[in-house]
Protein backbone atom coordinates (compact mmCIF):
# COMPACT_ATOMS: atom_id res chain seq x y z
CA UNK A 1 0.00 0.00 0.00
CA UNK A 2 1.61 3.22 -1.14
CA UNK A 3 0.02 5.07 2.13
CA UNK A 4 2.80 2.88 4.19
CA UNK A 5 5.44 4.36 6.28
CA UNK A 6 8.01 1.49 6.87
CA UNK A 7 11.58 1.14 7.42
CA UNK A 8 13.31 4.73 8.65
CA UNK A 9 9.88 6.10 8.26
CA UNK A 10 7.95 3.68 10.52
CA UNK A 11 6.45 5.98 13.25
CA UNK A 12 6.44 5.07 16.62
CA UNK A 13 3.52 2.42 17.20
CA UNK A 14 2.49 -0.50 20.34
CA UNK A 15 -0.26 -2.64 20.13
CA UNK A 16 -0.85 -1.71 16.70
CA UNK A 17 -1.58 1.54 17.17
CA UNK A 18 -0.02 4.86 16.67
CA UNK A 19 1.82 6.56 19.75
CA UNK A 20 1.14 10.03 20.16
CA UNK A 21 3.33 11.49 23.29
CA UNK A 22 1.46 14.98 22.65
CA UNK A 23 -1.52 15.78 20.62
CA UNK A 24 0.50 18.03 18.24
CA UNK A 25 2.17 15.27 17.05
CA UNK A 26 -1.38 13.55 16.02
CA UNK A 27 -1.89 17.16 14.35
CA UNK A 28 0.81 17.00 12.60
CA UNK A 29 0.63 13.26 11.22
CA UNK A 30 -3.09 13.88 10.40
CA UNK A 31 -2.07 17.07 8.64
CA UNK A 32 -0.03 15.39 6.33
CA UNK A 33 -1.93 12.70 5.67
CA UNK A 34 -4.98 14.78 4.74
CA UNK A 35 -2.96 16.97 2.41
CA UNK A 36 -2.12 14.19 0.80
CA UNK A 37 -5.44 12.80 0.27
CA UNK A 38 -6.63 15.86 -0.84
CA UNK A 39 -3.78 15.62 -3.44
CA UNK A 40 -1.48 19.15 -2.33
CA UNK A 41 1.12 16.37 -2.76
CA UNK A 42 1.34 12.58 -2.98
CA UNK A 43 2.56 10.76 -0.02
CA UNK A 44 6.01 9.37 -1.88
CA UNK A 45 6.68 13.36 -2.27
CA UNK A 46 6.12 13.13 1.80
CA UNK A 47 7.75 10.48 2.38
CA UNK A 48 10.84 11.70 0.90
CA UNK A 49 11.11 14.57 2.70
CA UNK A 50 10.79 12.65 5.89
CA UNK A 51 13.30 10.05 4.69
CA UNK A 52 15.75 13.19 4.38
CA UNK A 53 14.84 14.92 7.67
CA UNK A 54 15.49 11.63 9.32
CA UNK A 55 18.81 11.31 7.65
CA UNK A 56 19.69 14.73 8.57
CA UNK A 57 19.39 14.34 12.16
CA UNK A 58 22.26 15.18 14.58
CA UNK A 59 22.19 11.90 16.50
CA UNK A 60 24.15 12.85 19.53
CA UNK A 61 21.88 16.08 20.23
CA UNK A 62 18.54 14.29 19.64
CA UNK A 63 18.99 12.26 22.71
CA UNK A 64 15.62 10.43 22.60
CA UNK A 65 14.90 9.40 18.97
CA UNK A 66 11.91 11.95 18.16
CA UNK A 67 10.65 11.26 15.18
CA UNK A 68 7.46 13.75 15.32
CA UNK A 69 10.28 16.54 15.19
CA UNK A 70 11.06 15.32 12.07
CA UNK A 71 8.13 14.62 10.85
CA UNK A 72 7.27 18.45 11.69
CA UNK A 73 10.49 19.69 9.77
CA UNK A 74 9.75 17.63 6.47
CA UNK A 75 6.10 18.84 6.41
CA UNK A 76 7.29 21.85 7.46
CA UNK A 77 9.88 22.00 3.84
CA UNK A 78 7.81 20.37 1.70
CA UNK A 79 4.82 23.09 2.03
CA UNK A 80 7.27 25.67 1.96
CA UNK A 81 8.61 24.11 -0.94
CA UNK A 82 5.15 23.85 -2.77
CA UNK A 83 4.48 27.71 -1.65
CA UNK A 84 1.58 26.38 0.40
CA UNK A 85 2.80 27.86 3.69
CA UNK A 86 5.62 30.37 3.36
CA UNK A 87 8.48 30.80 6.11
CA UNK A 88 7.95 33.76 6.73
CA UNK A 89 3.85 33.77 7.31
CA UNK A 90 4.64 30.71 9.48
CA UNK A 91 6.92 32.82 11.73
CA UNK A 92 4.79 35.73 12.15
CA UNK A 93 2.29 33.67 13.18
CA UNK A 94 4.35 31.44 15.50
CA UNK A 95 5.40 34.84 16.99
CA UNK A 96 1.59 35.69 17.51
CA UNK A 97 0.82 32.41 19.37
CA UNK A 98 4.02 32.62 21.27
CA UNK A 99 2.79 35.72 22.43
CA UNK A 100 -0.56 34.96 23.52
CA UNK A 101 -1.76 35.53 27.22
CA UNK A 102 -1.25 33.04 29.95
CA UNK A 103 -4.25 30.57 30.10
CA UNK A 104 -5.50 30.49 26.51
CA UNK A 105 -7.17 27.46 25.04
CA UNK A 106 -4.07 24.75 25.07
CA UNK A 107 -5.88 22.66 23.23
CA UNK A 108 -3.58 21.68 20.65
CA UNK A 109 -0.35 20.88 22.92
CA UNK B 1 -0.12 19.13 28.91
CA UNK B 2 1.72 21.78 30.89
CA UNK B 3 4.70 23.40 29.22
CA UNK B 4 6.35 26.25 29.83
CA UNK B 5 7.59 28.90 27.72
CA UNK B 6 10.82 28.19 25.39
CA UNK B 7 10.31 24.37 26.01
CA UNK B 8 10.81 22.77 23.04
CA UNK B 9 8.08 20.57 22.99
CA UNK B 10 5.93 23.65 23.70
CA UNK B 11 7.90 25.41 20.37
CA UNK B 12 6.83 22.19 18.46
CA UNK B 13 3.01 22.47 19.19
CA UNK B 14 3.19 26.08 18.57
CA UNK B 15 4.91 25.37 14.99
CA UNK B 16 2.08 22.46 14.10
CA UNK B 17 -0.43 24.69 15.42
CA UNK B 18 0.74 27.64 13.59
CA UNK B 19 0.82 25.54 10.33
CA UNK B 20 -2.22 24.13 11.09
CA UNK B 21 -4.08 27.78 11.35
CA UNK B 22 -2.60 28.94 8.39
CA UNK B 23 -3.70 26.05 6.00
CA UNK B 24 -7.02 26.17 7.57
CA UNK B 25 -7.29 29.86 6.36
CA UNK B 26 -5.95 29.23 3.34
CA UNK B 27 -8.58 26.83 2.41
CA UNK B 28 -6.26 23.88 2.14
CA UNK B 29 -7.50 21.72 5.18
CA UNK B 30 -10.04 21.66 8.00
CA UNK B 31 -9.58 20.43 11.26
CA UNK B 32 -12.35 17.46 10.48
CA UNK B 33 -10.32 16.01 7.94
CA UNK B 34 -7.43 15.89 10.27
CA UNK B 35 -9.76 14.08 12.88
CA UNK B 36 -10.52 11.38 10.91
CA UNK B 37 -6.91 10.81 9.43
CA UNK B 38 -6.42 9.91 13.27
CA UNK B 39 -9.21 7.63 13.52
CA UNK B 40 -8.66 6.09 10.38
CA UNK B 41 -5.09 5.29 10.47
CA UNK B 42 -5.61 3.56 13.16
CA UNK B 43 -8.62 1.01 11.93
CA UNK B 44 -6.85 0.53 8.93
CA UNK B 45 -2.93 0.28 10.19
CA UNK B 46 -3.75 -3.17 12.49
CA UNK B 47 -6.05 -5.31 10.48
CA UNK B 48 -3.49 -4.33 7.61
CA UNK B 49 -1.12 -6.93 9.68
CA UNK B 50 -3.39 -9.81 9.25
CA UNK B 51 -4.78 -9.01 5.68
CA UNK B 52 -1.17 -9.67 4.79
CA UNK B 53 -1.44 -13.33 6.64
CA UNK B 54 -4.59 -13.73 5.17
CA UNK B 55 -3.31 -13.01 1.27
CA UNK B 56 -0.06 -15.10 1.99
CA UNK B 57 -2.33 -18.15 2.95
CA UNK B 58 -4.98 -17.68 -0.07
CA UNK B 59 -2.00 -18.38 -2.41
CA UNK B 60 0.75 -20.37 -0.63
CA UNK B 61 -0.73 -23.81 0.46
CA UNK B 62 2.81 -24.47 2.02
CA UNK B 63 2.30 -21.30 4.42
CA UNK B 64 -1.15 -21.79 4.81
CA UNK B 65 -0.83 -24.96 6.37
CA UNK B 66 2.26 -23.81 8.90
CA UNK B 67 -0.54 -20.96 9.57
CA UNK B 68 -3.22 -23.73 10.30
CA UNK B 69 -0.66 -25.94 12.27
CA UNK B 70 1.11 -22.95 14.15
CA UNK B 71 -0.05 -19.51 13.62
CA UNK B 72 2.75 -17.66 16.14
CA UNK B 73 5.41 -19.30 14.54
CA UNK B 74 3.76 -18.86 10.98
CA UNK B 75 3.06 -15.13 11.51
CA UNK B 76 6.86 -14.35 12.80
CA UNK B 77 7.85 -14.83 9.38
CA UNK B 78 6.52 -11.15 8.50
CA UNK B 79 8.34 -9.62 11.27
CA UNK B 80 5.40 -7.13 12.22
CA UNK B 81 6.65 -4.14 14.58
CA UNK B 82 4.30 -3.36 17.41
CA UNK B 83 4.65 -6.28 20.08
CA UNK B 84 4.60 -10.19 20.30
CA UNK B 85 2.16 -11.90 19.51
CA UNK B 86 0.39 -14.14 22.17
CA UNK B 87 -0.15 -17.91 20.84
CA UNK B 88 -2.18 -16.99 18.11
CA UNK B 89 -4.70 -19.93 16.40
CA UNK B 90 -5.89 -18.86 12.89
CA UNK B 91 -9.27 -21.09 12.67
CA UNK B 92 -10.26 -21.78 8.57
CA UNK B 93 -13.55 -20.95 7.09
CA UNK B 94 -14.85 -23.30 4.73
CA UNK B 95 -18.22 -24.11 2.76
CA UNK B 96 -18.57 -26.27 5.69
CA UNK B 97 -17.77 -23.91 8.86
CA UNK B 98 -17.90 -20.59 9.76
CA UNK B 99 -16.19 -19.38 12.27
CA UNK B 100 -16.61 -16.53 14.81
CA UNK B 101 -14.16 -15.12 16.87
CA UNK B 102 -15.23 -13.67 20.66
CA UNK B 103 -13.70 -12.97 24.12
CA UNK B 104 -16.59 -13.49 26.82
CA UNK B 105 -14.55 -12.19 29.99
CA UNK B 106 -13.28 -9.08 28.48
CA UNK B 107 -11.34 -8.00 25.25
CA UNK B 108 -8.62 -10.72 24.59
CA UNK B 109 -7.82 -9.75 20.78
CA UNK B 110 -4.74 -10.36 18.48
CA UNK B 111 -4.03 -7.13 18.40
CA UNK B 112 -0.51 -7.38 17.02
CA UNK B 113 -2.11 -8.94 13.76
CA UNK B 114 -5.32 -7.02 13.56
CA UNK B 115 -5.07 -3.98 15.61
CA UNK B 116 -7.65 -2.35 17.83
CA UNK B 117 -10.78 -4.17 18.88
CA UNK B 118 -13.48 -2.01 17.08
CA UNK B 119 -15.98 -0.88 20.17
CA UNK B 120 -18.79 -3.61 19.64
CA UNK B 121 -15.96 -5.91 20.04
CA UNK B 122 -15.54 -5.09 23.89
CA UNK B 123 -19.32 -4.96 24.30
CA UNK B 124 -21.34 -6.84 26.29
CA UNK B 125 -24.37 -7.71 24.37
CA UNK B 126 -22.34 -8.78 21.96
CA UNK B 127 -19.79 -10.85 24.02
CA UNK B 128 -22.96 -12.79 25.54
CA UNK B 129 -25.36 -13.18 22.51
CA UNK B 130 -22.28 -14.45 19.94
CA UNK B 131 -22.20 -17.69 22.26
CA UNK B 132 -26.06 -17.81 23.00
CA UNK B 133 -27.34 -16.92 19.59
CA UNK B 134 -24.66 -16.91 16.77
CA UNK B 135 -26.96 -16.82 13.76
CA UNK B 136 -28.91 -14.12 14.76
CA UNK B 137 -26.26 -11.84 15.93
CA UNK B 138 -24.43 -12.53 12.72
CA UNK B 139 -27.57 -11.83 10.93
CA UNK B 140 -27.66 -8.84 12.33
CA UNK B 141 -24.10 -8.01 11.11
CA UNK B 142 -25.76 -8.59 7.32
CA UNK B 143 -24.01 -12.22 7.48
CA UNK B 144 -26.65 -14.77 7.06
CA UNK B 145 -24.99 -18.43 7.50
CA UNK B 146 -27.53 -21.44 6.66
CA UNK B 147 -28.67 -24.08 8.84
CA UNK B 148 -26.59 -26.57 7.34
CA UNK B 149 -22.87 -25.11 7.68
CA UNK B 150 -21.50 -25.28 10.97
CA UNK B 151 -20.61 -22.76 13.27
CA UNK B 152 -17.87 -22.43 15.70
CA UNK B 153 -17.29 -19.82 18.21
CA UNK B 154 -14.18 -19.03 19.70
CA UNK B 155 -13.42 -17.67 23.11
CA UNK B 156 -10.27 -15.76 23.05
CA UNK B 157 -8.57 -15.58 26.67
CA UNK B 158 -5.00 -13.60 27.49
CA UNK B 159 -3.40 -17.00 26.55
CA UNK B 160 -4.93 -17.88 23.32
CA UNK B 161 -6.03 -15.23 20.68
CA UNK B 162 -7.93 -16.46 17.35
CA UNK B 163 -8.41 -15.00 13.81
CA UNK B 164 -10.55 -16.44 11.14
CA UNK B 165 -9.07 -17.05 7.72
CA UNK B 166 -11.46 -16.22 5.75
CA UNK B 167 -12.83 -18.21 2.58
CA UNK B 168 -11.08 -16.33 -0.71
CA UNK B 169 -13.62 -14.74 -2.84
CA UNK B 170 -14.37 -16.34 -5.61
CA UNK B 171 -12.87 -14.32 -8.09
CA UNK B 172 -9.52 -13.75 -7.20
CA UNK B 173 -7.86 -16.47 -8.41
CA UNK B 174 -5.43 -14.37 -10.18
CA UNK B 175 -4.91 -11.45 -8.05
CA UNK B 176 -1.72 -10.19 -6.68
CA UNK B 177 -1.17 -11.33 -3.19
CA UNK B 178 -0.77 -7.13 -2.15
CA UNK B 179 -4.59 -6.79 -4.38
CA UNK B 180 -5.79 -9.46 -2.63
CA UNK B 181 -4.56 -8.44 1.28
CA UNK B 182 -6.40 -4.94 0.06
CA UNK B 183 -9.81 -6.59 0.16
CA UNK B 184 -9.55 -8.68 3.26
CA UNK B 185 -11.13 -6.77 5.94
CA UNK B 186 -11.03 -6.70 9.82
CA UNK B 187 -14.48 -7.49 9.96
CA UNK B 188 -13.29 -10.64 8.28
CA UNK B 189 -10.81 -11.88 10.40
CA UNK B 190 -13.48 -11.31 13.29
CA UNK B 191 -15.48 -13.90 11.32
CA UNK B 192 -18.85 -10.94 11.33
CA UNK B 193 -18.11 -10.55 7.79
CA UNK B 194 -17.71 -12.47 4.38
CA UNK B 195 -15.50 -11.45 1.87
Amino acid sequence: MSTELSGITQPPMANGELIFEAPWQGRVFGMARALSEAGLFSWNEFREYLIKAIAARDREAEGDYAYYDHFLAALETLLADRGLVAPEPLETRCAEFRARPHGHDHGSE
Amino acid sequence: MSEHENHPASQQSIRAEAIESLLIEKGLLSEDAVDEVIVQYNERVGPMNGAKVVARAWKDPAFKLRLLTDGTRAVEEFEFTGGQVEKLVVVENTPAVHNVVVCTLCSCYPWAVLGLPPKWYKDPAYRSRIVREPRRVLAEFGVQISSSKELRVWDSSAEIRYMVLPEMPSDSESTSEEELAARVTRDAMIGVALL
